[in-house]
């Protein structure tokens, strides 16, 4: 009864999602008041049967029905109680339906939290993500229903969660990925509403803003957050991998971080319309093209969910309707955009705009060598795949420029800036970059590499410009902190942000360049060291878990010959699928990182063990976190709360159509 | 607005199509199933030298005499820790498995090996991926079987799993050793 009351409900849901994607948009242009009310109430609505839905679902893993086919080929009884949660996004059909929550949760927010946008704008946003969700509920009930039963011979057990998925970081990284993939549908559908009335001014970017920005910092977080899993699940110690999957989400990120920026230029310079509308037309379709990517099978990747040309068809048709609609919209519109801003060549909306082009750049490129084995294939030059190598040979010009970019334009004013007093106030800077910029990894880390003196020297930069230009706004006041915490924090936001970036681009080149690793046989007793560590193998014993059984190492590791801490690797069995799964042991503090993993067992009772020293590896992630930190302080502004404040005393007339 | 400013806004929309016409032309062929253009065929010429070996040399004449596995892999390549475990078993099991060491770099190569242990008789090291380009590798992981001959049987894209290898690979591996024994017998009594 249960899959069949959560099917029921996805139906209604869908049919809510109907008169969402219909009726008030129907009102808008009709403007009649009472088509358009519809368009709150229906997405509570449609988000109250969806969440049913998925807790029917939920349900049915927590009961161990496995005449259901999802649960029986995603969960086991001996499967730990919260792993069976998380199983309920463990596959494609599942993952689609938290995806299809999530895209409902977005517009029950936007419904809630509307409260001072016209209702005409309210009921066209809130209609074009009813469509969205009409298409994703189409997609799961049409090729993929998580719902379907294994009647009558259904299996005694469930085959089991993949055990690579049975992990805290895999509970948590795909709702928080998709809150931003989903995230950005709001964006897109300001942007769609904007176009079809015509009205986009700078009060439009000024409510796309914080949305945008929520829905960055869900991405942002969630990309680290799979980055961090892949590094200590997959047992090998990288933490990046070009994968396909992983540019589906770095795309929209990129995009979206281009956005970011020209939102802030169009709210405040009411100029860069037709640019920022088509990232937020782009930054929602690479997230489509993401699903794509990852579901339709055309690519292999470690994470891709098992491949169906149908499902396929079905997501590139609905990517067609919405992105080929939305972009016909676009340039139909196009005699809507006139800039009203005047600037000149060296000014901070320059700036801006090129590192906005900057951003987009690095987005063709992931999309190019995500690509390339298609495009090489169409062009009969057989499948060529790209590597590592050609991302990493690209990305690297691509962030030096965006840090120089980041260390000026935003000391830069808007509209016109004097070259010689600008030069003049960071001549110091540089010279300060430079010293320290070779100083550092000198110092610390004996062998200095050009490619890490220069990225450190452009990251002291924009340190030192950020410390500087802080420090100037804050002593205009009386006392320094008071003028500090009296700052708008959509500044401190925007310097927090980049100084994020600064801190992973830091952590990204020194565990690239500085890293040590060794493979080695050890036997019990035997020792190896990297640098001033020391690692001195005890020896393994057999562990007994819930449902996998296991090999723990224990490696002792010592400094100077002082012991520090022990750590304890395992070779994993899970029960179910007999796979063998490696749990790397790691000691981390914010200089460095060691990582110990077991390999293989030699008959002789020795082991390979991997061993690695990974200086200042946390600082990828910590950068993310800081950044994401960054985007919410943003979205704290004052402007967008008091704007709230002042809407909500302020009757709006409902004909506000030109 | 301007005329000419009309076709920047349509630039967008252009581009689209033009992706979403790649799009679907790859929807029909799933990489997964992709027969290579050299099914059938022998497997092409090469000489390339053994990983870990300064002097031996592999080339296609080391394939022929008996049916095997050819893997192509890498250490950079995500997808490969996760087959390897199976090929290990497979290894143990008594197939044969070669290598391939795609766009790799020898140390990194070995000390995988080393760490995860090795299934391969020998492992051909295809520094620039010559061999690769050759049979039409896609990406790694892929797996060959190549018969007693040293004719491409089949060509597998993606991770073998305990799945792949029970309800693909090996009915297929079965045939070609079996087709290969009948000639050979012929030849004897004749």
């Amino acid at each position: 009864m249960l899959a069949e009351s959560g099917q029921f409900a996805l139906i209604v849901a869908l049919a809510v999602a109907l008169i969402q994607g219909t009726f008030p948009l129907l009102g808008a242009y009709r403007q009649n008041a009472s088509l358009m009310a519809l368009a709150r109430p229906a997405a509570l609505t449609q988000f109250f049967f969806t969440a049913l839905s998925f807790a029917c679902l939920a349900a049915l893993f927590l009961n161990n029905d496995f005449t259901v086919a999802y649960v029986a080929s995603h969960s086991n009884s001996q499967l730990p109680e919260w792993f069976k949660v998380s199983a309920v996004w463990g596959g494609h059909e599942g993952s689609l339906l938290l995806w299809v929550l999530i895209l409902a949760g977005w517009s029950a927010a936007v419904a809630v939290f509307s409260k001072d946008l016209p209702q005409d704008m309210v009921s066209r946003v809130l209609s074009v993500m009813g469509l969205l969700s009409v298409g994703f509920m189409l997609f799961i009930l049409l090729t993929s229903n998580p719902f379907d039963r294994l009647l009558p011979s259904f299996p005694f057990d469930g085959s089991d969660l993949n055990p690579l998925l049975q992990d805290i970081g895999l509970i948590i990284h795909p709702p928080l990925l998709y809150m931003g993939y989903v995230g950005f549908s709001v964006v897109f559908a300001f942007a769609i509403a904007g176009l079809i009335s015509g009205r986009l001014d700078s009060t439009w970017a000024k409510w796309s803003r914080p949305w945008t920005l929520i829905a960055w910092c869900f991405l942002t977080v969630g990309i680290a957050l799979g980055s961090w899993w892949a590094y200590y699940e997959l047992g090998w110690g990288g933490w990046w991998f070009w994968d396909p999957v992983e540019n589906a989400s770095l795309m929209p990120w990129l995009a979206g971080t281009a956005l970011l920026h020209a939102l802030a230029v169009t709210e405040k310079r009411k100029i860069f319309k037709a640019w920022t509308i088509m990232l937020a037309i782009t930054s929602f379709s690479l997230s489509l093209l993401g699903t794509f990517l990852v579901r339709s099978g055309v690519l292999t990747s470690v994470h891709a969910f098992a491949s169906d040309p149908e499902r396929g068809m079905f997501v590139l048709g609905f990517l067609i309707i919405v992105v080929g609609g939305s972009l016909s919209l676009f340039a139909f519109r196009a005699n809507l955009f006139k800039g009203q801003g005047q600037y000149q060549l060296f000014s901070r909306e320059t700036l801006l705009m090129l590192g906005n082009i900057l951003l987009l750049v690095a987005t063709v490129v992931v999309l190019l060598g995500t690509l390339f084995p298609l495009l090489s294939e169409a062009f009969n030059m057989g499948k060529i795949s790209v590597g590592p190598p050609y991302f990493n040979l690209l990305f690297f010009p691509l962030t030096l420029l965006a840090m120089l970019l980041m260390g000026v334009a935003p000391f830069v004013r808007w509209k016109k800036q004097e070259a010689a007093g600008f030069i003049k106030g960071f001549v110091w800077m540089a010279v300060i970059s430079v010293v320290l910029g070779i100083a550092f990894p000198w110092i610390f880390f004996g062998s200095p590499v050009w490619q890490v003196i220069v990225v450190t020297v452009f990251c002291v930069w924009v340190l030192s410009a950020t410390i500087k230009d802080v420090v100037k706004k804050s002593v205009n006041k009386k006392n320094v902190l008071q003028g500090f915490i009296s700052l708008p924090r959509s500044y401190k936001g925007m310097m927090l942000g980049h100084l994020g970036i600064v801190v992973l681009v830091m952590g990204v080149t020194y565990t690239s360049f500085y890293s040590t690793e060794i493979d080695v046989r050890m036997a019990t007793g035997d020792s190896v060291s990297i640098k001033t560590y020391s690692f001195k193998f005890h020896g393994v014993k057999d562990v007994s878990r819930q449902n996998h059984n296991a090999v723990m190492g224990e490696i002792e590791v010592s400094q100077n010959g002082k012991r520090l801490f022990s750590l304890y690797p395992e070779k994993r069995v899970y029960a179910v699928q007999k796979n063998m799964m490696t749990e790397a042991a790691i000691h981390w503090n914010l200089g460095r990182d060691i990582y110990v993993a077991l390999g293989d067992s030699f008959d002789d009772g020795s082991w390979a063990v991997r061993v690695q020293h990974k200086p200042l590896m946390r600082l990828v992630w910590l950068g993310a976190l800081i950044s994401a930190l960054g985007g919410m302080l943003v979205v704290a502004d004052r402007r967008y709360r008091q704007v709230r404040r002042k809407r909500s005393v302020k009757n709006y007339p409902l004909e506000l159509e030109a | 607005m301007e005329k000419s400013k009309v076709w920047i806004f349509l630039a967008p929309l252009g581009v689209f199509i033009a992706l979403a016409v790649l799009l679907f032309n790859s929807l029909s062929n799933d990489p997964r199933l992709l027969p290579s253009a050299k099914l059938g065929r022998p497997v092409p010429i090469f000489s390339l030298p053994v990983l870990g070996t300064a002097a031996e040399q592999f080339s296609q004449e080391n394939l022929k005499g008996h049916v095997s596995l050819l893997n192509v892999w890498a250490t950079w390549c995500p997808s490969c820790r996760v087959e390897h475990p199976v090929l290990n078993q497979l290894a143990e099991s008594g197939v044969v498995i070669y290598g391939l060491n795609y766009k790799d770099k020898s140390e990194e190569a070995l000390s995988y090996l080393q760490q995860l242990g090795n299934p391969y008789q020998k492992v051909i090291y295809d520094e620039k991926g010559d061999l690769g380009l050759d049979l039409g590798v896609y990406g790694a992981p892929e797996t060959y079987i190549i018969d007693a001959e040293g004719l491409i049987v089949y060509r597998h894209v993606g991770v073998v799993s305990d799945e792949v290898w029970l309800t693909v690979l090996k009915p297929l591996m079965d045939a070609a050793s079996q087709s290969e024994q009948v000639p050979s017998k012929g030849g004897l009594s004749g």
